[in-house]
């Protein structure tokens, strides 16, 4: 946008065309004669050219001065008294096109000798003929030397405002922000959750030790969709028709940034929380066209629009030969971890990687891939994998490729046969690619899968094949352990399917993928690994109706086996100490969540109606180096001391309060009792009336007789020696 | 705790009622018999014979003589409890929903349910002492709520009429001229239909069970709303016990929305809640069913519960039961 304005010393001696919006009349401009690569701008003036921040406050033109109405017209050709008409009546026809004149609203200064001085000021009726008639004629070639210049009237006064020294702008005092991350310093160490039922969304501490829920938040009607936290925890994403927004602070939820963005229907951050892009399908106005999706991406801290994507629905759906498989969430999916340096989407035979810093694709071209149909980064690092299938009528092989960004390198490639389908799952440290190959069998008629696995990190990027025992076995489910070098796989032909746990390392032989252990026959169809690895729940939700069973893969034995009947979701929390369960309203009946913890003892469980969902805050990644960590192990006996004395006070402290609420309740219900039998007592005749004078045995003996007895279950003092230093 | 299977019923239960010597159980359904069992050991003793619709509720006087019963047939009646005798019927213009004899047996109050034109009815019935004087004449009758009455029981010295419904209301009447005295407030009461009523030992405070999912215990003489103990299911029937500061809730999905792949969906679990606490203790499983009545023996060391399945399960309390810490 080639929008240059005028210099504040000789405002009439630059031009001003604009580019974007052709003048509406034909003006015979020779425009190739401009030269806008030349116009340079005095270095910290911004010529007029108004910022998004900046409010718009140049609305008010002519209650000003009054001179809203009039342009100045310059570069007018000099000419003596007697042609002082003919150029008058030329200067009418032109400017009289745009809007009326005002009478008397046409002044060429002359000078003594009847000359004029080559310039002309125009009164229009209103500022907004002003307005277009500036911005058709300026730049208005009457001949070869004389080309309008135009300007309105109040623009000088403004420019020769332009102090002549230039004055630091004023710095505005910082006023600190919250501490978004204050949930993290919590004493107790406790991690938060989301929960949303009904219409009310709350928000809680997970407090395993007092067995309950600590309430954090809590607001009814927050969101009009879902909720959504943001990839490190510091934002919680609402939605509204409007756009979304994003809450965070200290103590409380308060609204930080709004993201305005009409019948938002997903958001979804960028794994490093700097980005947020926003989606939206609007209904055609002709139902045969297909539906309209708007795309933003959002600054999250400043709120600001940084790319705008429209198009059809087909525009973003998922790539492929021909068939669409309609836009699938997320459309953008960013690469290079928490850098959040790219982000890509797939298109027909293409793959567009987009550059954060300047918001355009990379390179300014998409990356070209015929029939590409899926692909996904590396966790960690800016690395493609991509899967296209078979082309040619089976005379191209399908084809699974490493591409490294931004140098569009293919790192890796590997040729696949009689492929009908592949599935690419990245190790969450990006060490470890694996892809699900589903081949036909010779007959075609059905598929068998097998497991292609990429060591990243190794030279040359080895691969390995995994084929499983039974062939016929179809899998269920595939997890990576986080962080580690093993995975699991839910494989099976028949209701009880098996699982197998396999390493990436043997301790023989680095290099070779060996299997771990077989169960047989579980109920399960989804693995949850704990978020450090070593712990996965192998979970039966849907038709197994919520089993679960506890597993420690280090050891491989089950630690515990439980139900939580008709679960829908199971989630780790983020440091991998707590599991949740929870039936959310797909089902009508035990809505509600249950919490475990990771070796499968249930903690509490909370029901609650019409009851959505279950987040846990995630927490951003440790500090703490490696070694550190290594360290904190290595002495843990040291340290779990301490909080096995926190947990033996705050059980104390809890038991002490329970105890008083319950004696409080008890005499409570205990007077109420005594009044009313004093009143029993008093109608005791009365009543033996009634019954024609039959006593009732009962009441004469009822004597309630409470004994109260009280056991101090021995309280052992300890002093715990808290002999460590605080790991930085 | 291993129930007795009472199995003499072809319908789902609807009321059960013990004696108050606690060595009787009367059980309606929504065949056509009432039945009565020993206590103890579950064995079926007889069968009332001659209601020709769903037997809704029952009553037994003080000192099991006699009993009376409420069907859909637009009739109750009252029988000699040990013959299976019926000694009288009382014929209305629509069903019969509920009964209850006053203190001392003398007078009956008799729900009926809207139909046609007939508005729902608390009709109060003389019981003579002398058979050959009883007769179907009314003493009172209120109109009024809107919808059936479901539960209806005495106040304090006869001198009250607590009625509860499908208008989720709880109303007190003046049992002389049958002015509504009190009403339990919309914003602390039942939100949904009120399926079920009963008295503690004592008469002192009252239960009621609501398809809103809860149950709330209520003061007899000032209707105040003590206790509130929420449960996951709509509640058909809540029961007090007269030994310890328990009570019990039974219910389940409705019928119509009971899922056929597994009972445990239906939550068709007996609750048992600390009286005082509110606090949930431990619950009995066995029906595949809602359940639909609930009843403490007198002596509180065991109770039954009543199944739209046609069971009536017997539970004897295992002696742990009796040392709940709470």
């Amino acid at each position: 946008m080639a929008d240059v304005a005028v210099a504040p010393e000789a405002p009439h001696r630059l031009m001003t065309p604009d580019v974007m919006e052709p003048p509406r009349i034909n003006l015979n401009i020779d425009w190739s004669q401009v030269d806008l690569d030349s116009v340079v701008l005095p270095p910290g003036e911004d010529c007029g050219i108004k910022s998004d921040d900046e409010e718009e406050e140049e609305e008010v033109l002519e209650t000003d001065t009054g001179f809203g109405n009039v342009i100045v017209v310059d570069n007018l050709p000099i000419v003596a008294i007697e042609k002082f008409d003919k150029l008058e009546g030329v200067i009418r026809k032109i400017f009289g096109q745009i809007g009326v004149i005002c009478e008397d609203g046409l002044w060429m200064p002359k000078d003594e000798n009847g000359k004029t001085k080559g310039y002309a000021f125009i009164e229009y009726n209103t500022p907004q003929e002003a307005q277009t008639a500036r911005e058709q004629t300026n730049g208005y070639k009457l001949d070869r030397s004389h080309v309008f210049v135009v300007n309105m009237f109040d623009d000088f006064d403004k420019y020769m405002k332009v102090p002549d020294e230039w004055v630091p702008p004023e710095s505005k005092p910082y006023t600190p922000g919250e501490n978004l991350l204050a949930w993290l310093t919590d004493e107790r160490g406790r991690d938060q959750f989301v929960v949303r039922f009904g219409a009310e969304t709350e928000v809680y501490w997970n407090d395993a030790r007092q067995g309950k829920p600590d309430p954090v938040y809590h607001r009814t009607f927050w969101t009009e969709s879902f909720v959504q936290w943001s990839p490190l925890g510091t934002y919680l994403a609402t939605i509204h028709r409007q756009g979304a927004a994003v809450w965070g602070g200290e103590k409380t939820f308060n609204r930080l940034m709004r993201y305005i963005h009409p019948q938002v229907k997903l958001i979804d951050f960028s794994p490093g929380e700097k980005f947020m892009v926003t989606y939206s399908s609007h209904e055609p106005s002709n139902p045969r066209d297909t539906q309209r999706v708007t795309l933003n991406v959002f600054d999250v801290r400043s709120g600001k629009v940084l790319r705008e994507f429209k198009g059809s629905a087909d525009d973003f759906a998922t790539g492929g030969t021909g068939g669409v498989a309609g836009v699938s969430w997320p459309v953008f999916r960013w690469g290079g971890g928490r850098e959040d340096k790219y982000f890509a989407r797939i298109g027909k035979n293409a793959i567009s990687v987009y550059e954060t810093e300047t918001m355009g694709l990379l390179d300014k071209k998409s990356l070209k891939v015929d029939n590409v149909l899926d692909f996904s980064w590396s966790p960690t690092e800016p690395l493609l994998s991509l899967f296209v299938p078979e082309g040619g009528g089976g005379n191209q092989p399908a084809r699974v490729s490493l591409v490294s960004i931004p140098s569009r390198e293919e790192l890796r490639q590997k040729n696949l046969f009689s492929v009908s389908d592949c599935k690419m799952y990245w190790q969450s440290s990006g060490e470890y690619l694996a892809v699900k190959v589903d081949r036909y069998t010779k007959t075609k008629k059905s598929t068998y899968t097998g497991f292609e696995l990429f060591r990243i990190k190794e030279r040359d990027i080895p691969i390995e094949v995994l084929e499983l025992e039974n062939k016929n076995d179809k899998i269920v489910a595939f997890a990576w352990e986080p962080k580690g070098h093993r995975f699991a796989i839910i494989h099976g032909d028949g209701p009880r399917p098996d699982i197998t746990f396999y390493s990436m390392r043997s301790p023989n032989n680095v290099g070779r993928v060996t299997k771990l252990t077989t169960l047989k026959g579980k109920q399960a169809n989804a693995l949850y690994w704990s978020p450090i690895g070593r712990f996965c729940v192998l979970a039966g939700l849907k038709a197994y109706n919520g089993q679960l069973e506890f597993y420690n893969v280090d050891e491989l034995e089950t630690m515990a086996t439980a139900e939580h009947f008709m679960a829908t979701d199971v989630d780790w929390d983020p440091t991998g100490r707590f599991v949740s369960t929870s039936v959310t309203s797909v089902h009508q009946m035990e809505n509600g969540f249950n919490i475990w913890s990771f070796n499968g003892k249930l903690l509490y469980r909370l029901s609650r109606d019409r009851f959505f969902q279950f987040l846990w805050r995630p927490r951003p990644p440790t500090l703490l180096t490696a070694e550190d960590e290594m360290e904190i192990a290595k002495n843990l006996r040291k340290y779990s001391k301490k909080y096995e004395v926190e947990d033996a006070d705050a059980l104390n402290a809890m038991s002490t309060q329970d105890i008083e609420h319950h004696r409080k309740l008890i005499n409570e219900w205990k007077d109420w009792l005594s009044q009313w039998k004093n009143l029993y007592e008093e109608e005791a005749e009365q009543r033996m009336e009634l019954r024609d004078g039959e006593p009732s045995d009962e009441e004469e003996d009822y004597e309630a007789e409470e004994v109260e007895v009280e056991e101090i279950i021995n309280i052992e003092e300890e002093v715990v020696g808290y002999g460590f230093e605080q790991v930085d | 705790m291993r129930p007795i299977l009472l199995k003499g019923h072809e319908r789902p239960l609807t009321f059960l009622k013990y004696n108050r010597d606690g060595d009787l159980l009367f059980s309606c359904a929504k065949d056509h018999t009432p039945t009565v069992w020993y206590a103890h050991n579950g064995e079926r003793l007889g069968t009332y014979r001659g209601h020709n619709g769903a037997v809704w509720c029952c009553d037994v006087s003080r000192d099991t003589t006699r009993l009376i019963t409420g069907s859909a047939d637009q009739s109750v009646k009252l029988w000699d409890c040990e013959t299976g005798v019926q000694l009288h019927s009382f014929n209305f213009e629509s069903p019969a929903r509920a009964v209850s004899f006053a203190e001392g047996d003398k007078l009956v109050a008799i729900t009926t349910d809207p139909f046609m034109e007939q508005q729902s009815a608390i009709h109060v019935k003389n019981i003579e002492g002398d058979q050959s004087k009883q007769n179907s004449d009314s003493v009172l009758t209120i109109t009024g709520p809107q919808g059936r009455i479901n539960r209806v029981l005495w106040g304090p010295l006869n001198k009250t009429i607590i009625s509860a419904g499908e208008d989720a209301t709880i109303r007190i009447w003046d049992a002389e001229t049958g002015k509504c005295l009190k009403e339990s407030d919309p914003e602390t009461g039942h939100h949904k239909v009120i399926t079920s009523m009963s008295k503690s030992a004592d008469g002192s405070h009252f239960i009621t069970g609501s398809h809103d999912k809860s149950a709330k215990l209520w003061d007899t003489r000032t209707l105040t709303l003590l206790k509130t103990y929420v449960t996951e299911r709509p509640v058909n029937a809540a029961a007090i016990s007269p030994l310890l500061d328990h009570v019990v809730i039974g219910g389940g999905q409705e019928a119509s929305q009971v899922t056929m792949s597994d009972r445990r969906a239906g939550k068709f679990e007996a609750k048992f809640f600390h009286k005082v606490f509110e606090e949930e203790i431990g619950g009995v499983k066995g029906h595949f069913g809602p359940i639909n009545a609930l009843a403490f023996n007198p002596d509180g060391r065991s109770f039954v519960s009543g199944g739209e399945d046609g069971y009536v399960r017997l539970h004897h309390f295992d002696a742990d039961y009796f040392h709940i810490k709470m």
